[in-house]
């Protein structure tokens, strides 16, 4: 199943983009010569490759970039410079403008990404308008606001562009290879790893994915697209001018993108499409076009929140067909191991404050390789935010974390996913807008993982880690639809599909009823013995007494007890801590 | 020296106007986590407001303004009512992607129903100002400066003092705790709302006289104010005064000494300083998601 799986995926959807390369040159060509119906289509298609990139940027990885005009404009601009002024071909001019675009891009991106989406926005906001004003005063580079004219069309060796139709039929066929590109990059790794940062980031680092440099990926190739579009607006056009850059046309960008549908490349080239024919039809709009515009973006995230792309999906939605056949089980289930007397885990002095609140004060422990090991505490003890300092979520205040040998006190958390250690959260944090079968893929696919390079072995991978969890029949469902214990076999599944070392489960058993307790500690006994080591975080006695081979327990951020779980549960300390000390508040009342 | 210290006042004025903007940003991202990128509208609406009151309809000055003033406040609920209230639980991008649009749709509205020649409006004083040594203090700017302190002693008694203060600062913390503690969050969020825009309104019918009032003059204040929110501290009360104040010097300053034409770059520049070398801001607790 594998090989045909794989062949069938690396060409998927070349037929259809060569035939749509033959169909829309043809009719590029049969259209008649008026200028007109050529202009339309012309900033239409130029348009739709930009507006493509913004799918990239907002719809697959989540960045709210309101520049994609400015990165038009960067395109646009190194067409027009470079071959009016410095006498360039149009390729190597084009090639000029792309690169601006993507070298300033990644520029804003490295610069405002580390932080919150927000910050992109306005920093693309600012940056828009800065563009503008070099356009519009820099005149010895940019000529200022008049613009810059007579802007010549690319001759290929026999092949001259020179002609509107040609002209045309060549942003067509790139248009053909820009969306191919952008829709086949949303299954790929890389779009899998930008969606599971735009659901979460914070799943997304402990999965392995390098939360920044996705971002900053993802926002690079808008502004390269953005490049793209623009180079061919000014062969197009032959004249460009800094106000058809400005920041209104970026929001008209952003609607195109909105009305069709940012979670693909077909719905942005439909919303592009209506808004360009649109404003021709209602011609009468032309002193309000942009209030509409303003109106609808806030009516289409109201109403239509996956846009016009979104609803005709949703309406021809075909359910899709199960992968059946037996699959090779998850590795770790085919080898056996047992504790043995190797630390793989050595926390050493671990401290974590807020303020002047000590969520974790000075705590040592070692984790056995191969072994179950459990950490208790009442509300409060510290439990989690442990396991947030373990994975690299929060940064300890004081102490060492080695792991396997290795230093990871300071390392960010897709390395500590890539050297090993997988978890899951207490509060769920799946990946949303993706499948239940996705969600696995993007475990499967960390970086290091064995069959991280092989898509088809990633598939195979993460049908195998359903099986385990027995979610096999709900690959193809949206994770959301989920019950909350499903969804937890979800994130158990996306851990063990990565092959991990080493296993956090952070209160696993919290808010699943008495059955789904069961099963899960079902599912946890199922995991021992296969040498896989498991720190387990949980409240639940029953669940951690039928699988712990250790306990350590904590209160207040320190801890009180380790050891095995008779000597642990029946040591006085603990019980304290559970039951409360009859004495101490006997002698507090008095 | 004279020069630099004329600077300087010019420069604090124009900064409190930013201060003041960027203060309604801060209340939004702190009572909703809504990041509002229609902030600066605000102050455009409500200098229009005081143009129609003041101008079309020849009210007295203080009276034009007290009726903006409440026609701000009532504006900035029919604001959340339309861009944050059907989206509150979808998160923050279609919060931030709707007020985007609205943003567009105000200005756009305006352009279309008052044209774009810009208003002008006369200052709050005849008088011309005051010399104070080498400055001369202009009486719109020194008003600029005295409201903006007015007001932020204002808020700080209401959100420090009253109970009114302590449930909006219990509805920025925790929504659902506030809740269950019978604070009515989505009226607090509302308030907040409203307060917001008053405060961007107020914001605009103050530097209305300086500037011109026309339909862009929103979209450029919400930038500096939004810059003066990352250099003073992403959410910060005190970084959204003390970096509205600094992001006006800074781009007087520039425009005296440096360039004319890029004034407006200077706002970017710094922005961009800040998020390279100390995105934190200057009071900044790094907001972070929990785990």
């Amino acid at each position: 199943m594998s090989v045909n799986l794989a062949s069938a995926r690396l060409w998927r959807g070349f037929p259809q983009a060569i035939l749509a390369c033959f169909a829309v040159v043809a009719v590029a060509f049969m259209l008649p010569s008026d200028g007109y119906y050529l202009n339309i289509l012309m900033q239409a298609v130029t348009y739709a490759i930009a507006v493509s990139g913004l799918v990239v940027v907002l719809g697959y990885c989540g960045q709210i970039s309101i520049a994609q005009a400015a990165f038009f404009g960067l395109g646009a601009y190194g067409v027009a410079i470079g071959m009016v002024d410095y006498h360039l071909g149009f390729f190597p001019a084009w090639l000029c403008g792309i690169g601006a675009a993507g070298l300033l891009g990644l520029l804003l991106g490295l610069g405002s990404l580390r932080l919150g989406g927000h910050y992109l926005a306005m920093v693309t906001i600012s940056f828009q308008q800065i563009l503008t004003l070099f356009l519009t005063n820099w005149l010895e580079f940019t000529h200022g606001p008049d613009g810059i004219r007579d802007i010549p069309r690319p001759r290929l060796g026999p092949i001259s562009f020179e002609g509107g139709h040609a002209f045309l039929a060549l942003c067509l066929v790139t248009l053909v290879i820009v969306t191919l590109a952008v829709w086949r990059l949303k299954t790929g790794r890389l779009g899998r790893a930008m969606q599971a940062v735009r659901d979460n980031e914070l799943a997304a680092g402990t999965c392995g994915i390098n939360v920044f440099a996705t971002k900053v990926i993802a926002f690079g190739l808008s502004a390269v697209l953005g490049g793209i579009g623009g180079g061919l607006f000014a062969g197009g056009f032959q004249y460009i001018s800094p106000d058809q850059f400005s920041f209104g046309e970026s929001i008209v960008l952003l609607t195109m993108a909105l009305l069709g549908g940012v979670q693909s490349p077909f719905g942005s080239l439909v919303g592009t499409m209506l808004l360009i024919i649109l404003p021709e039809w209602l011609r009468f709009l032309k002193q309000v076009y942009l209030a509409v515009y303003g109106a609808s973006v806030i009516l289409i995230m109201v109403f239509l929140p996956d846009g016009l792309w979104g609803l005709m999906l949703e309406r021809v939605r075909k359910r899709a067909k199960p992968i059946l056949g037996d699959v090779a089980k998850l590795p770790l289930l085919t080898q056996t191991g047992q504790e043995s007397a190797e630390f793989v885990l050595v926390i050493d002095g671990l401290a974590k404050h807020f303020g002047g609140l000590k969520a974790l004060d000075g705590i040592s422990l070692a984790v056995r390789k191969g072994s179950v090991h459990a950490l208790i505490g009442p509300n409060g003890s510290g439990k989690s935010t442990f396991i947030n300092v373990i994975t690299g979520l929060y940064k300890p205040t004081a102490g060492k974390v080695t792991f396997a040998g290795r230093d990871i006190t300071h390392a960010p958390p897709h390395e500590r996913n890539r050297a090993g250690l997988a978890r899951t959260f207490q509060n769920i944090r799946v990946f949303r807008g993706m499948t239940v079968l996705e969600n696995i893929m993007v475990g499967a696919e960390r970086p290091g993982n064995d069959i991280a390079e092989n898509p088809a072995l990633v598939v195979e991978r993460a049908l195998a880690a359903l099986d385990f969890v027995g979610l096999r029949g709900d690959a193809h469902r949206d994770v959301g639809a989920l019950s909350y214990g499903h969804q937890r076999y979800v994130e158990i599944a996306r851990a063990l599909a990565a092959t991990p070392q080493t296993l956090l489960l952070d209160e696993p058993a919290a808010g699943l009823n008495l059955t789904e307790k069961h099963e899960l500690g079902e599912l946890l006994r199922r995991l021992k013995g296969h040498g896989l080591t498991i720190l387990i975080i949980d409240h639940d006695m029953k669940l951690v007494e039928q699988v712990a081979d250790h306990i350590t327990v904590l209160n207040f951020g320190k801890r009180i007890a380790d050891g095995s779980p008779r000597d642990v549960l029946n040591h006085p300390d603990v019980i304290a801590a559970y039951l409360g000390e009859p004495q101490e508040e006997a002698g507090a009342a008095s | 020296m004279a020069i630099f210290l004329q600077l300087l006042f010019t420069g604090l004025g124009i900064g409190a106007i930013y201060a003041l903007v960027a203060l309604g940003f801060v209340l939004l991202i702190r009572a909703a986590s809504v990041v509002n990128f229609a902030q600066g509208q605000f102050a455009m609406v409500g200098a229009y407001m005081l143009v129609i009151c003041f101008n079309v309809l020849g009210l007295p000055y203080l009276l034009s303004m007290a009726i903006s003033i409440v026609l701000m406040a009532v504006f900035g609920v029919i604001f959340a009512g339309a861009t944050y209230w059907p989206l509150r639980h979808r998160g923050g991008l279609p919060v931030i992607i709707s007020t985007i649009g609205a943003s567009i749709f105000l200005e756009n509205i305006v352009l279309f129903l008052y044209g774009p020649s810009p208003e002008v409006l006369p200052g709050l004083f005849d008088s011309p100002g005051i010399q104070v040594g080498q400055v001369f203090m202009d009486s719109q700017y020194l008003s600029i400066l005295v409201a903006a302190a007015l007001l932020v002693i204002l808020q700080y008694f209401i959100f420090e003092k009253t109970l009114l203060g302590k449930k909006l600062q219990a509805t920025s913390q925790d929504k659902e705790m506030a809740s269950l503690l019978g604070i009515p969050v989505a009226a607090m969020i509302l308030f907040t709302f409203s307060y917001s825009a008053m405060l961007g309104g107020i914001a605009g019918m103050l530097v209305a006289p300086v500037l011109f009032v026309s339909v862009g003059m929103g979209g450029l204040i919400a930038l500096k104010a939004f810059a003066a929110n990352i250099i003073g501290g992403y959410g910060s009360i005190p970084g959204a005064i003390l970096g509205g104040l600094a992001l006006g010097v800074a781009e007087t300053m520039g425009a005296a000494y440096i360039s004319v034409p890029y004034k407006d770059a200077f706002a970017f520049a710094m922005l961009l300083m800040f998020l390279m070398v100390r995105p934190q801001g200057l009071f900044g607790e790094k907001i972070s998601e929990k785990a």
